[in-house]
């Protein structure tokens, strides 16, 4: 699999988180590289402004069933509502006549809870396993690249669609499958850092003064592992919930009638011309939250990882 | 941070890998649940029936008979008839595979067509404003999964401005015109994104290799900016480019099942959606196993290739 030697920044982790691995492990620069002055560091707005909307639609996602919405599959009589015409329904309703609001916060209930979840348990396997392949090399770091490469065969989008295919979709198999995705790039950022400090004199004096592997592992490298790791976990994310977007689209996410993005687009885009708000209010949902989680993301990753890695 | 491996390891791991994957798209057919036979046998079958028809697809062999017999097959080109259709699945593959091809080269042409000239103006004058409205742009187009891109192309292009056909694919041999009107929204809508992901990594290198003295001492030499930056600062700044081919293809290949089934273009990624459908698990196996394995070949070959790209990577 491509190791990056001269990257300067990860490339854009859409769909192939993987490409994420890749700044993780990149090489320090060398001695004599040229310094790029970085321009002193603003206030980033957009992360801040995507911070507020990741807030917001992770609470209403949340408290959906506290919000005075109607239900997501309450088939009403106005059918593709253009939105701003009622207050009944803001962003009006799809062609069964169901409030489009609700559908958009329900389908981020699916979409998040998916792709944060499959994000969280990525997360553990990957750092677990990146940890024990750099700490103890030889024989793990041969199977830990061997079940990486056998991961990173598929191409991600073909990986889920073969798996929820034999699977039948669910919230559970999506995530599980989607987790598999995060696996190796957050293993890869473990490894790399892991390897990085496993050689630092705090864990050599800990090992001279008795200490077992597993409280060397959990004790000393293990909290400076963390930070890189979790810096990625955002826009890893953003990468799941995409991921999880072209399932639904291609009509092998969760299946209907609970609401999802990609499947309201789906099913939006037979009217386009007629009403185009059916594939936009969706989309609009959809731009909005992986904007965020890339924008905070980004800004995560600026803050801890050019300072943590390696 | 990766010592040199030799060739040799490296073709020992390749074959464990491949090994491996075709043993996963083997289980995948054992993951489903259900009785595999539903489908096959009519009605109030007798006992006698389903064990000759179980039988007949080797279904009373252990798993790794099984196994065996399928990858002896497959490495022969033999990946089993479509239960649907009867055809067999390599057929059915290299029938539908040159418009994938076609589609995602294209992409990946136009991607590079758009990249270099932004990508190396962009890190020519970092802070200016073609590169800021670049940056911008990239940040909103990195957020708009290729699905929703695509719906909104047709959207503009296709149903309010009718300048391009909504779906729908000409063979070149009946019409080139309508062959190249009906690629143009598929292609664009699956470029978009990685034109992007090129602007940013050559933009980024391209502001470090220009700082480098080399660059300092041709420009003292006199010679004209176009022929600094693309003669003497394009190469060594687009090897990040190549790195991520591999990442590249896997995101095209992602993308072409989700253009094809949006514009119906009868590609690879449309066939594996139908057989979804029509549970034609034979012909899903098929596919996963001839992407998976082609996926891998490209990247081993992308990866043998930085050393002769590279002089640097194979001193160290």
């Amino acid at each position: 699999m491509p190791q990056t030697k001269t990257e300067q920044q990860a490339p854009p982790p859409l769909e192939g988180a993987t490409s994420a691995a890749a700044l993780a492990t990149t090489a320090p620069p060398p001695a004599d590289a040229p310094v790029v002055r970085r321009r002193r560091r603003r206030r980033d707005i957009g992360a801040a402004l995507g911070a507020t909307w990741l807030v917001v639609i992770v609470l209403a996602a949340v408290l959906a069933d506290l919000l005075p919405l109607p239900a997501p599959d309450a088939i009403g009589d106005q059918f593709s509502l253009a939105p701003f015409h009622s207050w009944e329904h803001v962003l009006g309703t799809d062609q069964l006549g169901r409030d489009q609001l609700s559908r958009a916060i329900y389908g981020a209930r699916v979409s998040l809870s998916v792709a944060i979840g499959a994000t969280l348990l990525g997360l553990v396997v990957g750092t677990f396993g990146g940890m024990l392949a750099g700490y103890y090399r030889r024989a793990a770091d041969t199977t830990f690249e061997i079940v990486t490469n056998v991961l990173l065969a598929f191409p991600p989008l073909i990986f889920l669609i073969a798996l929820v295919a034999a699977l039948r979709p669910s919230i559970t198999t999506l995530a599980a499958g989607l987790a598999l995705v995060a696996v190796p790039t957050f293993a890869r950022i473990a490894r790399a850092n892991t390897i990085a400090f496993a050689n630092r004199e705090f864990v050599t004096a800990a090992r001279a003064m008795g200490a077992t592997d597993a409280r060397i592992l959990g004790r000393e490298v293990l909290p400076n592992v963390m930070l890189p790791v979790m810096s990625f976990a955002l826009v890893v994310a953003a990468a799941l919930v995409v991921a999880e977007g072209s399932l639904s689209f291609l009509g092998l996410g969760v299946p209907p009638p609970a609401p999802s993005w990609g499947g309201m687009i789906a099913s939006g885009r037979e009217e386009l011309y007629d009403h185009a708000h059916l594939v936009l209010v969706p989309g609009l949902f959809f731009f909005l939250t992986v904007f965020s989680l890339n924008r905070v993301g980004d800004w995560a990753r600026g803050r801890v990882g050019r300072e943590s890695a390696l | 941070m990766r010592t040199a491996r030799s060739p040799l390891r490296r073709v020992a791991t390749l074959l464990v890998v491949l090994l491996l994957v075709s043993m996963a798209a083997f289980l995948l057919l054992e993951l489903i649940p259900g009785d595999p036979l539903a489908t096959l046998l009519p009605e109030g079958a007798t006992p006698e029936v389903r064990a000759q028809v179980e039988a007949a697809y080797g279904l009373d062999q252990p798993l790794w008979k099984r196994y065996v017999d399928w990858l002896g097959h497959a490495l022969q080109g033999d990946l089993g008839r479509s239960l649907q259709s009867q055809v067999p699945v390599s057929h059915a593959i290299f029938e539908r595979l040159p418009v994938t091809l076609e589609l995602a080269g294209l992409a990946l042409l136009l991607a590079l067509v758009i990249a270099i000239p932004v990508g190396v103006y962009s890190g020519y004058r970092p802070g200016g404003i073609l590169d800021r409205i670049a940056t911008f742009l990239c940040s909103i187009t990195l957020s708009i999964p290729n699905f929703l891109l695509g719906v909104l192309l047709v959207f503009v292009f296709a149903v309010s401005l009718r300048m391009l056909p909504v779906t729908g694919w000409t063979p070149i041999s009946r019409s080139f015109t309508g062959h190249v009107q009906g690629l143009i929204l598929p292609v664009v809508t699956l470029a978009a994104v990685e034109a992007v992901a090129f602007i940013r990594l050559l933009r980024n290198d391209m502001v470090a290799t220009l700082q480098q003295d080399y660059v300092l001492s041709a420009r003292s030499r006199g010679l004209t900016t176009g022929r600094i930056l693309f003669g003497h600062a394009l190469r060594p700044s687009s090897f990040s480019l190549v790195t991520v081919l591999g990442v590249t293809l896997g995101r095209l290949i992602g993308g072409t099942v989700i253009v094809e089934t949006l514009f119906s273009l009868p590609g690879l990624g449309s066939l594996v959606i139908n057989a979804i459908s029509n549970r034609d698990y034979l012909m899903v196996q098929g596919i996963v196993l001839v992407v998976a394995v082609a996926y891998v070949l490209i990247n081993t070959l992308v990866d043998l290739s930085y050393p002769l790209l590279d002089p640097r990577v194979r001193a160290s």
